[in-house]
């Protein structure tokens, strides 16, 4: 079976310094992969390499097959590959609904001149979006904040808000960008519930970075752990966890 | 009531004015901060750009206008407009685009619109010629003197000065309603909001940008065309407004149109009554006066020279005040 995101030989350097070293990690469809490693591993650079917001030194990142390494961000969001972001981000003065309303691609309102040339259908596709988003709203539990600035929310909420972007319009993969950093238990149990049916009944394929280690138990298999810019391993969970070498990369050597 | 009309014509006429142009300017500006998160220098000389083309299509047609009995520069004003908006375009592709591309800090952005400024100064320069010349080719402009009864000085107003009125009035609704009730101005405040989370979003922000621009630079040929029909054409004509249009924009809160068009009007009328002179209102009162009082020939607060330092002053008095200026700026 083909990979859904297949990212093949990545090399990144900042000035003299390596981060992303011959890189190649295989995320297979229908699962949620998670990826963990220390700090200045690589992750969020590898992260942003796939997600189009950073271009690699060299390297290919393939979305079904299909090369994808020079396709913007905006266009690899058409094809279904979406992201959010580690540090929540939303459009602060509109309300959450409008900020759901923001998403759907390929909008009618959004090309030019069809404004003005077809208002009817524009009208009418706009009611379609605001109907949407206001199921999304429901799914994630913020009906009650709808009409809120998304700037008053708070981070947990819009970390969920984040989550919701991804459920506007049909997302293949969704790169979770540490996701639960900064939510409360209680609100990080409503996340990994939503993660878990979006996957389920929406076929969503995940990558998760986290440094949450019960998180990832709880959502990831497999799990790829990186250190100084490659894969050093891939397995379940508890194959991680128990591996020496991952236990003195990501938890320093133990001088005991 | 001779000197009421005087003030209405020096004072709310000539700050209407004033006030439309700076403030059809500061929109321009306050939209290219709040996209692409620099000033942009060059604005007043694509103001002038527009101008300059619509003298152009004027020298070309000159009696286009008379089929409709308007100033033939208003009929060409549409196709000046679209012009200018695709040269800013054009100018964005060639001079900003690469340094975009390559992540420049924002002053490098600013000194390259410094440069693109002095570029269409000197191109302008070289075909006009320096001199002023009229936009009314072979054509006289059209004064209106409204006769008020029992009084024997008429309000004057000039025909561009009422498109001017109208025209303001028109674009400012136009961008109001683009921008909250289409999705493409929504989109425009989003990127101005958060780019990452546009572009995560699916928004083409190249999109964005380009009209950006066209947006722009349709609003500074507006500007220019009309400053230079009621005044004339000269190819230095508004880099000398530059400095009240920034300081329209900061004043009202940079990235906010609203505030532009505030701070426009606000900067335009303390010019216009800054340098009134305040013995003409007060001389019909002179019998009410002490005797010893006597009233000197002019009472303006600066000379018609000085102008240029009201702004300033008002400038500094809302940094001081308010720095996030008038009305909070940033986000369109």
């Amino acid at each position: 079976m083909t990979p859904i995101i297949d990212v093949c030989n990545i090399r990144k350097s900042f000035g003299g310094l390596t981060v992303i070293d011959d890189c190649s990690v295989r995320i297979a469809e229908g699962s949620i992969t998670g990826m963990i490693g220390p700090n200045g591993a690589g992750k969020s650079t590898l992260f942003n390499i796939i997600a189009g917001s950073l271009a690699p030194d060299s390297g290919e990142v393939l979305l079904d097959g299909e090369p994808i390494t020079s396709l913007p961000a905006h266009l690899r969001f058409h094809k279904g590959l979406l992201r959010t972001f580690q540090i929540a981000h939303e459009f602060s003065h509109l309300t959450a609904l409008e900020n759901l309303m923001m998403v759907p691609p390929a909008q009618e309102g959004e090309r030019l001149f069809s404004n003005w040339l077809r208002p009817g259908r524009v009208r009418r596709e706009e009611a379609e979006v605001r109907r949407r988003a206001q199921e999304v709203l429901d799914f994630i539990g913020l009906t009650r904040v709808r009409n809120e600035p998304a700037g008053n929310l708070s981070g947990g909420q819009k970390k969920l808000l984040e989550l919701g972007r991804t459920m506007m319009t049909e997302a293949r993969v969704v790169l979770l960008d540490e996701i639960a950093a900064g939510v409360n238990r209680t609100l990080l149990g409503d996340l990994i519930g939503n993660i878990e049916r979006l996957n389920r009944e929406m076929g969503y394929t995940f990558l998760v970075i986290e440094h949450d280690m019960d998180m990832i138990a709880r959502l990831c298999d497999p799990v790829i752990v990186l250190a100084e810019g490659r894969v050093m391993l891939e397995g379940p969970i508890e194959e991680v966890q128990s591996h020496p070498e991952v236990i003195e990369a990501y938890f320093g050597a133990q001088s005991a | 009531m001779n000197e009421l009309i005087f003030f209405f014509n020096y004072v709310v006429v000539a700050g209407s004015v004033t006030g439309s142009i700076y403030a059809i300017g500061a929109i321009g500006v306050t939209l290219i901060y709040s996209i692409l998160r620099f000033a942009h220098f060059a604005h007043a000389d694509m103001m002038t750009l527009g101008a300059f083309i619509a003298l152009l299509l004027t020298m070309a047609f000159p009696h286009a206008g008379d089929v409709v009995g308007l100033p033939t520069a208003i009929v060409m004003l549409p196709l000046s407009m679209a012009l200018t908006s695709l040269a800013a375009v054009g100018i964005d592709r060639v001079c900003y685009q690469p340094l975009r591309a390559q992540g420049v800090r924002p002053i490098v952005m600013v000194i390259a619109s410094l440069g693109v400024a002095l570029m269409l100064q000197g191109a302008i320069r070289l075909f006009a010629g320096t001199g002023a010349q009229s936009l009314y080719v072979e054509a006289r402009k059209a004064i209106f003197r409204i006769e008020l009864p029992g009084v024997a000085r008429p309000i004057v107003v000039t025909e561009p000065q009422l498109i001017l009125f109208v025209l303001t009035v028109v674009a400012v609704v136009g961008l109001q309603l683009f921008l909250t009730r289409t999705r493409m101005g929504k989109a425009m405040r989003a990127m101005s909001d958060n780019p990452d989370l546009a572009r995560a979003c699916g928004i083409n922000t190249r999109v964005i940008i380009t009209l950006t621009w066209l947006i722009a630079g349709s609003l500074a040929a507006m500007a220019g065309t009309l400053l230079s029909l009621d005044v004339a054409f000269k190819p230095d004509l508004s880099f000398f407004l530059l400095l009240p249009i920034f300081a329209a924009a900061i004043v009202g809160g940079v990235g906010n149109p609203w505030g532009a068009i505030a701070g426009g009007f606000l900067v335009g009328f303390a010019e216009t009554l800054a340098v009134f002179n305040w013995a003409v209102l007060l001389r019909p009162l002179q019998a009410m006066l002490p005797a010893w009082l006597e009233l000197p020939n002019n009472l303006a607060l600066v000379g018609t020279e000085y102008k240029i330092v009201v702004p300033f002053f008002i400038l500094i008095a809302v940094l001081v005040w308010r720095p996030t200026g008038l009305f909070k700026g940033k986000v369109i």
